[in-house]
């Protein structure tokens, strides 16, 4: 027997993402790639008004043209599809996937076409005619909270499509409210800082749109859809109970997605109609967003309003927190919409040990594109209110920010720590992940520098903030469709493994990160190792890939799995052997008896023994091959610090970031290179949400900002180097400790560069500004304060 | 984002792209680095029956110089024009505006005559011209003529060019003591306002200014009271910041949208052109 090479442990490693090469090769297949014979293309005629009734609908134009198949309009479209379903348990108005009276924002759906073509398909659907009563809009919700002047849903009065809900100290689980500690932690307070602050509208703007492909096939009464979707699965659950068709007789497959940022967990009514349509014509269709569709029909995030109390001693320590919430929601709810604001309720503690907490949350209709879960959701806005009244207080009371909110934290001690509004944090320890970003930083330098900078008159701020989230989610109770992950791990004939996972990626690189982990766990080559997803055909269960769970839920599934298969493949080669199964290691491609290297066979040699096993062990089945389902016990928590530095030009209000320091604990990193870019992609984000990102609705529902010449997304040269490190304080929740990463970028950084700009306006006596920081925003300011 | 039904044409000269504008009887319209059209068109804005694209016509891109005179091809990209040794060294506005245009695939496509012709409001390449007082040459079915950019720029995308015109180059006299500033529309990257800057100094004496503004207003026009009070100042960043500070005062018709209203954009046309100055100031040789 030649030896083996020796195998490097691959987890925690930086191993280049091995799905790039055919990425950025352009040889990925998306959903727009799919192509199949006598395949149609769907086009929507869509509302221009914010608000109106529909009075006529004249398709005949639209039907004359050369190359059209059929045009269905809201009507016809309910007779093929009811009401869209939402995966939440609040009260919710009808939402049909193609309006059939009533228009509530632009974009919104009134009639399909089907054609031979794209070009065929938008020509017909520029000749439809619909006649609208117009009605009133409303985009402002407190004003949309008094019921005027338009009321969108006739069963939901002032507008209410939830609440006004309390959570906190004091709120029962029969629904009854005591105010006595929140209110005397107020009356204790010697200092309380309030503020309205608005953590404004954003569109996701995923680089590959959305996009959908359906094909029933009558012979076999059978749909297969492809989706640019986070969560094939989920997708087939929903698309089979709208189209009246069994589990088994949908397949759903999620190709290349590229990316997502959570808009794609929602199953929209374009993928309804394409599977209705498809079933009803026996024809494969298609349809692809465009980027103007994108801006209007694909979910926004964010979006909520709050009225920020804090309660505090002179000292620093918080008494007590009020956070009275007012989320947009825009015309309608989606999969996952009413649920999102209740998640900066269950974060309104932050990192803080804060003893009487009342969160209020009304979410409110309005003529707006529909809200939903977008990178963060919901646990941005609340890190965003408290450390934005965090930094007031520190402002208010003279106290360096980093201190004060060091007096508050959560000892390492108190984990599991339930907050007041209910969450249970696994793990932490504040201190060190701020002492870690406080030196990165240069904290006591930088602050002398900022100062000695407002000296000379320049506009220089310095902004930090804290931040911890909820990843890994997470357990049944929490989500309608189980909270669980799936995974599959076959080890083959020839000695190499396939996995699936349920954990259906959309730039996360699961298929480098779970190969480490095989690879590893059975002590084979990398390159031994294929991961599969995206395909309900392929991969038999899953829930997908959101909340930063990728890892923390589906990598746990994974590792499970291959523990099974790995236990079983020791009782074949203790045979082979005939040593104790016990005693085997997997390493360097060979199983070997531990302590008598010489005693071992390839890795291949025992796999094909366990698909050709002519003496067969007693007990055992052939093949290497499991599953593992991973409920987890909770989510996890990860937390981290940002620190920005930041120079607004005196003249025209510009604000340039000159430093950005994060430093994360996500628990155990599987790979630090993939970890960095998620960290990069997220403050990218929040820097952007900050800096450059904002959804803008004119008074009267019309969309202003529709296309990249009016919505910004920010460019590499709008970023200083980022400034990374972590700690790492493992979960307890899975077996891997990884808590999970994805979102925490746009968690951290807005709040620490909002904070920032007000530290460098500090001079002018400007105690908060609400985002995003446009120059002539900050000009005004600036002219005001000096005149 | 998907257009109605053109056709298309390659042109093989200009006679040849001007007999097709004339054909297609005003329903052409031209294709060069297609970076202003194309959008239009996939969003329905604009619907020619017929694309006929210049792109591949010999000798209409390039930049040269013969007896102080600059001329440069219509179909010379914006890339080529930013990192122009010639134009960085003899007339550095031009290349300063073309380095800050857009992004870098619009570097890359876009074109100088483009970008003229179409004269979006919020283009940066107009202050350059106006600052160089360029010649543009125009061919029609009559043969050349030639207009000054000053009287080329009319309105919102209304320039002096007929529906069978081509724009083939722009020619100029160097001007070495010359930049460009520009405060971008963040999502964009046009300018919310551009200035641009040209002057002629000798023995510490700015003798002549010219001050070409963009982005402000509706459209493009000359800053003739900075102008004004430049000429026989000595050549110092504070006569430069002295002779800025009105520069807003008698911009008319200014632009107002979510990234800036009329009165923050009068107030920065101080502020850029304070900046083109004294970056222009700078470069001066004495």
């Amino acid at each position: 027997m030649t030896s083996s090479p020796v195998l490097p442990k691959l987890v925690g490693q930086r191993v280049k993402r091995r799905e790039d090469p055919r990425l950025i090769q352009g040889r990925g297949t998306y959903v727009d790639d799919v192509k199949i014979a006598g395949l149609q293309h769907l086009a929507f005629k869509r509302s221009d008004i914010a608000h109106g009734r529909i009075l006529a609908i004249d398709t005949s134009a639209a039907e004359a043209l050369d190359g059209v198949e059929a045009v269905f309009t809201g009507a016809q479209i309910a007779e093929l599809l009811g009401p869209m379903p939402i995966g939440t348990p609040f009260p919710s108005p009808e939402h049909r996937a193609v309006a059939a009276d009533i228009v509530r924002y632009v974009g919104e759906p009134v009639a399909v076409v089907v054609a031979r073509d794209r070009y065929v398909a938008r020509d017909a659907a520029d000749a439809i005619a619909v006649d609208y009563e117009p009605l009133p809009a409303v985009v402002d919700p407190e004003e949309a909270m008094s019921g005027r002047p338009a009321l969108l849903h006739a069963d939901f009065p002032n507008n209410h499509a939830v609440g006004p809900l309390p959570a906190g100290t004091g709120v029962g689980g029969d629904g009854t409210v005591d105010d006595t500690a929140i209110d005397q932690a107020f009356a204790d307070a010697e200092v309380v800082v309030s503020q309205r602050m608005v953590n404004h509208r954003l569109a996701p703007t995923s680089i590959e749109p959305r996009g959908v492909v359906a094909h029933y096939e009558p012979g076999k009464d059978t749909l297969t859809i492809w989706s640019s979707t986070q969560n094939p699965h989920i997708l087939r659950t929903f698309i089979a109970s709208l189209t009246g068709l069994g589990q088994d007789q949908v397949r759903a497959i999620a190709p290349e997605v590229g990316g997502g940022f959570g808009s794609k967990i929602n199953i929209y009514g374009e993928e309804y109609v394409a599977a209705a349509v498809s079933k009803r014509l026996g024809l494969p269709v298609k349809w692809v967003e465009d980027r103007s569709e994108a801006f209007l029909t694909t979910i926004h995030g964010r979006d909520i309003l709050a009225y920020v109390d804090l309660a505090a001693r002179r000292d620093g320590t918080v008494l007590g927190l009020k956070l009275r919430l007012v989320a947009d929601i825009g015309a309608y709810n989606m999969l996952l919409t009413a649920a999102i604001p209740t998640l900066t309720m269950t974060m309104a503690s932050a990192t803080y040990a804060i003893p009487a907490i009342r969160a209020t949350l009304t979410e409110v209709f309005t003529n707006k594109t529909p809200t939903d879960a977008y990178r963060g959701a919901g646990r941005p806005e609340a890190i965003y209110f408290v450390e934005r009244g965090m930094d007031m207080l520190a402002r208010e009371l003279g106290m360096d920010p980093a201190e004060l909110r060091r007096r508050n934290f959560i000892r390492p001690d108190q984990f599991p720590y339930t907050t007041q509004t209910g969450a249970v944090y696994d793990s932490g320890d504040y201190d060190k992940v701020l002492d870690r970003a406080l030196e990165k930083a240069g904290w006591e330098q930088l602050k002398a520098e900022r100062d000695a900078a407002q000296a000379e008159g320049r506009l220089v701020g310095l902004g930090l903030s804290m931040y911890v989230e909820i990843c890994g989610v997470g357990p049944s109770s929490g989500l309608p469709t189980g909270g669980w992950e799936h995974a599959q791990v076959t080890v083959e004939r020839d000695g190499r493994i396939s996995a699936t996972t349920g954990a259906s990626p959309h730039g996360q690189g699961n298929e480098t990160t779970f190969a480490q982990m095989l690879a590893d766990q059975f002590g084979v080559p990398f390159d031994h190792v294929t991961i599969r997803h995206g395909d309900t055909a392929v991969v038999k269960q899953g829930i997908g890939t959101f909340g930063s769970r990728s890892q923390a839920v589906g990598g746990a599934a994974l590792h499970l799995a291959g523990g099974k298969v790995k236990a079983k493949m020791a009782k074949f080669a203790a045979a082979l052997l005939e040593a104790h199964e016990a005693d085997l290691v997997f390493e360097n491609g060979r199983i070997a008896v531990a302590g008598a290297p010489a005693a071992a066979k390839s890795f291949a040699e025992v796999a094909a023994y366990a698909h050709r096993p002519i003496k067969l062990p007693a007990g055992l089945e052939p093949g290497l091959s499991d599953e593992a389902f991973f409920e987890p016990s909770n989510n996890t928590y990860p937390f981290g610090c940002h620190i920005a530095l930041l120079e607004i030009d005196r003249d025209t209000g510009e604000p340039r970031l000159l430093r950005m320091v994060a430093v994360d604990d996500a628990g155990h990193l599987i790979n630090p290179l993939i970890v960095e870019g998620q960290i990069h992609g997220g403050l990218a984000q929040g820097i952007g949400q900050a800096l450059v990102e904002e959804v803008v609705y004119g008074a009267d529902g019309q969309p202003l900002t529709g296309s990249f010449m009016d919505y910004a997304i920010p460019r590499a040269s709008d970023f200083p180097r980022f400034e990374l490190d972590n700690t790492v304080t493992p979960t307890p929740v899975n077996p891997l400790g990884a808590k999970g990463v994805g979102e925490a970028g746009t968690i951290g950084s807005t709040p620490c560069v909002v904070s920032a700009a007000v530290d460098a306006l500090r001079g002018l006596g400007v105690k908060h500004i609400d985002m995003m920081l446009r120059p002539e925003r900050l000009w005004r300011i600036i002219q005001g304060g000096q005149a | 984002m998907i257009p109605t039904a053109f056709d298309y044409a390659r042109a093989t000269s200009l006679d040849d792209a001007i007999a097709r504008l004339q054909a297609a009887g005003g329903a052409g319209k031209l294709l060069a680095g297609g970076h202003s059209l194309v959008p239009l068109m996939k969003l329905r804005l604009s619907e020619p029956a017929v694309l006929i694209d210049i792109g591949h016509i010999p000798d209409l891109a390039g930049i040269r110089e013969s007896d102080g005179v600059v001329e440069i091809g219509a179909n010379t990209r914006h890339h080529d024009v930013a990192t122009s040794a010639l134009l960085r060294e003899r007339c550095p506005v031009v290349a300063d505006t073309a380095a800050v245009i857009g992004d870098p695939q619009v570097r890359n496509r876009g074109t100088l005559g483009g970008s003229l012709a179409h004269a979006d409001p919020a283009a940066d390449y107009p202050a350059a011209m106006l600052a160089v007082d360029a010649d543009l040459h125009l061919k029609g079915p009559g043969g050349w003529r030639v207009v000054k950019a000053r009287d080329f720029f009319q309105g919102v995308f209304t320039v002096d060019l007929a529906a069978d015109e081509i724009l083939a180059k722009v020619t100029f006299a160097a001007s070495r003591a010359s930049a460009y500033a520009k405060l971008h529309q963040r999502a964009s990257r046009f300018a919310i306002v551009g200035v641009a800057a040209a002057l002629e100094t000798g023995g510490g004496i700015i003798r002549t200014a010219r001050v070409g503004l963009t982005g402000a207003a509706s459209s493009p026009s000359r800053l003739a009271g900075v102008e004004a009070a430049l000429a026989g100042q000595p050549a110092t960043a504070a006569a430069a910041a002295a002779a800025a500070r009105g520069a807003g005062d008698g911009v008319s018709e200014l632009n107002a949208d979510i990234h800036g209203s009329a009165e923050y954009r009068r107030a920065m046309i101080p502020v850029f052109t304070r900046r083109a100055l004294e970056a222009a100031l700078a470069r001066a040789g004495g």
